[in-house]
Formats: C-alpha cells, sequence, structure tokens
C-alpha cells in the first residue's frame, strides 16, 4: 500500500493513498467543520465548509473529496476560510426559514452547532423568507423543507443503507429541494419502509418524527455510523 | 464600532433597553438577573426601559441600550432610528432583534394586507374586521426586520431569549469599558 506523506496546518502525517485530507485532519487532531459529510455515507462535497487551501493551487479545495498526494501543503484554518465558512453558514440560514426558538432541533442541531463555531452573532447577509412547504403525509414523519439545508443526507442514507431509494433532489437553485418518490407525496411511496434513518441523519429539524415539538428532536447520527461499521465488520469477517 | 463607554457624561452609564417586535421574553430574562439587578442599579442610570423606568420618550445622549424585538410596525420604526441618533452603542438583544425570528414568520405572506387578512379574516370566528385606525394602531411594514437592516448594530446578544447568565456575562465587560467575549455556545447559541 503506497503512502503519501503531507503538512497540514504545520502537522507532518502520512496516509495510505486514496483518504481524504478530512480523514488526514482528523488523524492529527485537526478539526476541519462538516455539515453534509457523514461517515459511512459517501461523501459529496456540498456543503462547502471544509474547504481548504492547498500551496501551489489558487483553488479551494473540499477536504472531503480531495485525496491527500505526497508532499501537499494544507491549510485548514487560514483568516480567508473562516470568513468563508461564515459566509457558507450565513447563506444557509438566510437561504431558508431557520427559527431557533420554534424547532424541534433546537439544541440539537447541527446547523446551530456550526454556527457557533464559526462565530456568527447574526447574519451579514439579508434574509430570504422564501415560501417553502412542509409534507406531512406520512404517518409516523415528517419534512419541513423550511429548515432543510439540503445536505443530501437523507437522500445517500435510503440509496446507500437502506436500499430504498425513496429521495432525491429535484429543481435547481432557489427551487431545489428533496423529494420523495416521483416528486411524490412522502406518505405515497411505496417503497419507503418506515425505517427512519433519513431522521436519524438529517442533521437540522427538516426531517422529524410527528408528536415532536420544539427541542425535542433527538436524534443522534452515531448510531448510523456504527451501523455501516458493523455490517463493514461482518463484510471482511471470513 | 463604538462602545467608547467611557466617554459618557461623568458619573455613571446611562443605560435604556427597548421593547420592539418581540414577546418580552427578553426583558422577562433581563429581570431574571434578580439581586444582581441591585448591583446594576447601583452601577448605572436607567433611563429607559419598559420594565425598570417610567420614562416615556426616548433620552438623548445615551450609552447603551438593549433592543428587545424586530421591526415590525410604523412605531418601531419611528423608535428605532430615534435609539439610533440618541445612543452610543446599540445592541441587538435577542433572536428577534437579529433575525426577526418568530414575528418574521409572517415574512413569507409578502406584505401587510394578506397578514391582516390571513389574521383578523381567514381565521376569525364570525364577523372578522381588519384592525385600521390611523394614528392609534400603528400599521404594519410589509416585513417584520432586524434591527440591522434597519440602522447600524454595534454588538449582538443572540438567544431566545438570552439566558439571564449570558445577559450578564455580556453586560459586566461593558460596564468596565471592555468588550464582551462573544464566542462558544454559551454566549452566541440561537434559540
Amino acid at each position: 500500500m503506497s503512502v503519501s506523506t503531507l503538512m497540514i496546518d504545520g502537522h507532518e502525517v502520512a496516509m495510505a493513498a486514496g483518504a481524504t485530507l478530512l480523514a488526514a485532519a482528523r488523524e492529527v487532531g485537526i478539526t476541519i467543520p462538516t455539515l453534509c459529510h457523514l461517515e459511512g455515507l459517501s461523501p459529496v462535497a456540498a456543503c462547502r465548509l471544509c474547504l481548504v487551501e492547498i500551496e501551489g493551487s489558487g483553488k479551494l479545495e473540499p477536504a472531503c473529496i480531495t485525496p491527500v498526494l505526497e508532499g501537499m501543503v494544507v491549510r485548514t484554518d487560514t483568516s480567508r476560510l473562516q470568513d468563508y465558512r461564515r459566509t457558507v453558514i450565513e447563506l444557509l440560514f438566510t437561504e431558508g426559514n431557520h427559527v431557533c426558538a420554534v424547532c424541534v432541533a433546537n439544541g440539537h442541531c447541527e446547523l446551530q452547532d456550526r454556527a457557533v463555531d464559526v462565530g456568527m452573532d447574526h447574519s451579514r447577509l439579508p434574509y430570504r423568507y422564501p415560501d417553502r412547504p412542509v409534507d406531512l403525509s406520512h404517518h409516523l414523519f415528517g419534512l419541513d423543507h423550511n429548515r432543510c439545508i439540503l445536505c443530501t443526507r437523507c437522500v445517500r442514507v435510503c440509496d446507500e443503507v437502506e436500499g430504498a431509494h425513496v429521495w432525491d433532489v429535484g429543481w435547481r437553485g432557489e427551487h431545489c429541494r428533496i423529494i420523495s418518490g416521483l416528486n411524490q407525496p412522502w406518505g405515497e411511496v411505496d417503497s419507503c419502509t418506515n425505517c427512519g434513518k433519513c431522521v436519524q441523519v438529517c442533521p437540522t429539524g427538516a426531517l422529524f418524527h410527528k408528536g415532536d415539538t420544539a427541542e425535542e428532536k433527538h436524534d443522534d447520527s452515531s448510531q448510523l455510523v456504527a451501523l455501516v461499521r458493523a455490517r463493514q465488520a461482518r463484510q471482511v469477517a471470513p | 464600532m463604538n462602545c467608547n463607554l467611557a466617554s459618557s457624561t461623568a458619573g455613571k452609564l446611562r443605560l435604556a433597553t427597548v421593547w420592539l417586535a418581540g414577546c418580552s421574553g427578553c426583558h422577562m430574562s433581563f429581570l431574571d438577573l434578580d439581586e444582581w439587578l441591585i448591583d446594576l442599579a447601583d452601577r448605572v442610570d436607567m433611563v429607559f426601559s419598559p420594565v425598570a423606568s417610567d420614562i416615556k420618550d426616548y433620552p438623548q445622549d445615551v450609552d447603551l441600550c438593549l433592543v428587545e424585538g424586530g421591526v415590525a410596525n410604523s412605531d418601531n420604526l419611528e423608535l428605532i432610528l430615534q435609539v439610533r441618533e440618541r445612543t452610543r452603542t446599540l445592541v441587538s438583544f435577542g433572536d428577534c432583534a437579529i433575525t426577526a425570528n418568530v414575528p418574521g414568520l409572517r415574512n413569507r405572506l409578502e406584505g401587510a394586507e394578506p397578514v391582516l387578512r390571513r389574521g383578523y379574516l381567514e381565521l376569525a370566528d364570525g364577523n372578522g374586521v381588519v384592525p385600521h385606525a390611523p394614528g392609534i394602531v400603528p400599521e404594519l411594514l410589509p416585513r417584520v426586520l432586524p434591527l440591522h437592516e434597519v440602522v447600524p448594530v454595534d454588538l449582538y446578544l443572540p438567544g431566545c431569549p438570552p439566558s439571564a447568565a449570558r445577559i450578564r456575562a455580556f453586560l459586566e465587560p461593558l460596564l468596565r469599558g471592555e468588550l464582551p467575549a462573544m464566542e462558544g455556545a454559551a454566549m452566541i447559541r440561537f434559540g
């Protein structure tokens, strides 16, 4: 197995070829903020929070999908990156309707957590207040598009782990949103197994258990990580 | 940012609090400071506040003002312009002032008229009437706006409401003429 040696924020790290910059940074104890990334699901670089600077390249690269290369010199926390990350979070807050006080995920929300990490005490960008629907057609769960940040964790977990592929992404730009089935109400999609994995991995209150009110959603995506690891271990075992 | 509180007239810091489009929860949280309010009262002149003063007109030459709530109607707009003009350090106090928050939920209806129609006609029991009393009931603005989209804001104190501990940790450095360290979940988490 070939190994690449690189520098991240002044730390030397040796990683197997094919490993990502995100994994390499974590190896030396450097935290790069992420939102769409979740161990056990394929990385998609949708949220752009994990952008890093690579010496010799004018372009910022998402650490979650960029493979390590021999001799790379990477910076993960420059003032330029800090400013971009805060702007990314402000864009997420202002393009939807994130009213923390009345949200099921208040206090247990990864978007809230990242806002704290990037030091957002207000948004420098104006709020858009879009008119977005809520799908309550499923008998167990709900989908509030106002709180969706289009991380696509639900799409990936349903496809890659549950194997049902209920979710997809429809339309583009400001009209872009998560759709179920062939853009049907969730409750009418026969392929849904009611497993709830999408709810569990949703970083915000967009997907929730019916009956949860403010601050009552306590889902933990680490359960999904444990499930995926257990499956991998079983496949490796003789 | 203007935070030179020491430049105030000799003597105590002139403190105000203002209540715009919010639920008053931030002010209730302010009152939750309990016995520390007695210390605070010794160290400031409370020159305007819905919970701590009976003055009706916003005074001149205020050093520090905590403003709760967004800007939702013509009265809010008039007052916040006056507050900005007469205040050295203006603080967006709580999530409604910073994001429009719950009052801002009406913004997706796009305009005052659809909001009034929804509230007073469509959801009315029996014969609803849209209130219209110019000069008595302030006119709604088309959207509820965060303060900093209307006037320059110097400092932000998030929370719905900010806890009493957070308010105290914010005010204590300011009383010493220092800026509070606005970082970490204990100080800036929304909600």
